[in-house]
């Protein structure tokens, strides 16, 4: 099982749960966090100061899948999350060693 | 239908019985309260109150979520603590029998000795009088609190307003109002130093004593960098909008009757906030490209701190000059504190400090109802602002300067660096403004 992490632009979170929910993924975990990549931050104004603002507002979307269909939902992210402008954010693919249902004790795969 | 009118009738119906009432104690010498004047003063002062919750929700919006509660306690503790003070001496020292026209006498009135619910002050009950400046002296040490955000002690801050209370606001208070040396009958030609609803008094003088302060305490930590947004600018346009709504009771109650001039002070106090917001915007959008809605928000209290010492005296023409230079000035105004580096962090001086003078030195040249300002050629009342301006603000700093000084080398004025970090609701309140 692999964890796919997915940093994305805020309004970019309804394109991105419809194109997975097509292909049929069941869960995520959503947060929203803040961070800043190669560009840093940009500078905002408040009475006539500016300030730079280092951590940029973007949304994380944790979704853990089986290895054989990690290919298919990054491919999906990248296409429903992408502006092609710099700062539509990056995917991280994390090995998972194990996953449980609470409910039922369910391990593995099967409790996806 | 007919129940949603009822309640309207009613008063209506009040308010015409009230008016006709015959004069039936007419034969008995002792003069009553005007009813007139004196629902008025009631409502105005309720209006005045409620700034200060306006004021808590327009500073609280500026600062970090970590020091939400601290900004506006500094508001509602000042209603507190304020309204003691006031009722013990703050109300005598303000209009007591003059000492010399310096202040009044703080024993002549002491815990309101002496007052019943007959006394009248002027057509109005000297309770409802009472009441209504009392408002103005809880106020007017807030506004400073807008200069230390984010910084102080709370034990020190409310040590600092009852004495800044005693021995500021309340002589200057006497001076304008009072029967004091810069009242009408007073000063050069006997023209005074015109001051309808105090913007010597109550701006110029916090706005001052703010820079003092400021410039005394130092900066905040790691100012001025990027983490010191505001933190809910929906709070601050909320409170200007009670600070709007409120200054109708601060600028019309202060002609103390319900008369033709509260009827202009009214109507430019409206136009004043509205061309303050306008000058701001416009300002802004010159200046830095867009329109901001915390340029809004402090375009309509820079325009109603610009009207606040014109508004009995000048006519509705005068108001959009008065407030529309005040957005412009104050915008200015608070650019300067990246120019020189010091760290008034919600603009106290700025708005003010800045948009007192203003309105101080406009009073002098365009007042024309009541008074004769410049326009009408009369210079003489030009250089009596200017000479109340200075007064104040000279009296107000020094007395600030001492004050800080002493109380920052007694208890301590600031919190330390590890809890400035920590933020002041938990540091000095032992809570925190948002729990998820
Ligand atoms: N190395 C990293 N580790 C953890 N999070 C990162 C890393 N790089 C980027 N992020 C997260 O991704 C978000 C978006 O990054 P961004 O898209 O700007 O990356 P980039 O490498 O600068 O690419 P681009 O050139 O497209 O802007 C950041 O705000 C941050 O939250
Ligand atoms: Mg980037």
């Amino acid at each position: 099982m692999k964890k796919i992490e997915c940093i994305i632009r805020p309004f970019k979170l309804e394109d991105v749960k419809e194109a997975l929910s097509e292909i049929g993924i069941r869960g995520m975990t959503v947060s929203e966090i803040r961070g800043f990549g190669r560009q840093k931050g940009h500078t905002e104004l408040y009475r006539g100061s500016e300030y730079t603002i280092e951590f940029v507002p973007k949304l994380k979307v944790e979704i853990v899948v089986p290895e054989d269909r990690v290919d298919e939902v990054v491919n999906t992210v990248v296409q429903a999350a992408s502006t092609g402008k710099i700062g539509d954010g990056k995917i991280f693919v994390i090995p998972v060693d194990e996953t449980i249902r609470i409910r039922t004790g369910e391990r593995g795969p099967a409790a996806i | 239908m007919f129940k949603r009118q009822t309640f309207p009738c009613l008063i209506l119906l009040l308010l015409a019985v009230l008016l006709v009432q015959p004069p039936v104690f007419a034969e008995t010498s002792s003069p009553t309260a005007n009813p007139g004047d004196t629902a008025w003063m009631l409502i105005s002062s309720a209006l005045v109150m409620l700034m200060l919750p306006g004021l808590a929700l327009f500073y609280g919006g500026m600062v970090r979520r970590k020091n939400v509660l601290s900004s506006m306690m500094h508001s509602f503790v000042a209603l507190g603590v304020m309204t003691i003070q006031w009722i013990f001496i703050g109300y005598s020292i303000a209009f007591g029998d003059s000492i010399g026209g310096f202040m009044g006498n703080p024993l002549d009135k002491f815990l309101l000795r002496g007052i019943t619910p007959e006394t009248l002050t002027g057509t109005i009950p000297e309770y409802v009088f009472i009441m209504f400046q009392g408002m103005f002296a809880a106020i007017t040490p807030a506004l400073i609190s807008g200069a230390l955000a984010e910084r102080i002690r709370f034990r020190t801050y409310v040590t600092f307003i009852l004495l800044w209370g005693t021995l500021v606001y309340a002589p200057l208070a006497h001076w304008v109002w009072g029967g004091g040396w810069l009242s009408q009958g007073h000063l050069l030609n006997g023209l005074g130093a015109l001051d309808f609803a105090g913007g010597t008094v109550v701006h110029l003088s916090s706005g001052i004593s703010a820079l003092v302060a400021v410039i005394l305490l130092g900066k905040r930590r790691g100012y001025p960098s990027g983490d010191m947004l505001p933190h809910n600018l929906t709070f601050t346009l909320l409170g200007a909008g009670l600070l709007w709504f409120g200054w109708f009771g601060f600028n019309a109650g202060s002609a103390v009757a319900a008369n033709a001039q509260a009827g202009l002070a009214f109507v430019v106090t409206h136009i004043a906030a509205a061309s303050g917001a306008i000058g701001w915007l416009i300002a802004e959008r010159i200046h830095q490209g867009r329109p901001s809605a915390l340029g809004a928000a402090s375009g309509i209290v820079a325009g109603l701190v610009g009207i606040t010492p014109a508004a009995g005296f000048v006519a509705p023409w005068a108001a959009i000059i008065i407030g529309f230079g005040a957005g412009v000035i104050c915008y200015w105004g608070v650019l300067a504190k990246g120019r020189f580096g010091y760290d008034d962090s919600l603009d106290a001086f700025g708005v003010h400090g800045v948009g007192g003078t203003w309105g101080a030195i406009a009073t002098g040249i365009f007042a024309t109802i009541g008074a004769t300002g410049l326009v009408l050629g009369n210079f003489q009342q030009l250089v009596n602002q200017i000479i109340g301006v200075v007064a104040a603000g000279l009296y107000a700093a020094a007395v600030t300067f001492i004050l800080v000084k002493v109380l920052d080398a007694t208890m301590g004025f600031r919190v330390d660096d590890e809890q400035e970090q920590m933020g002041l609701d938990q540091v000095e309140h032992g809570e925190v403004g948002y729990n998820f």
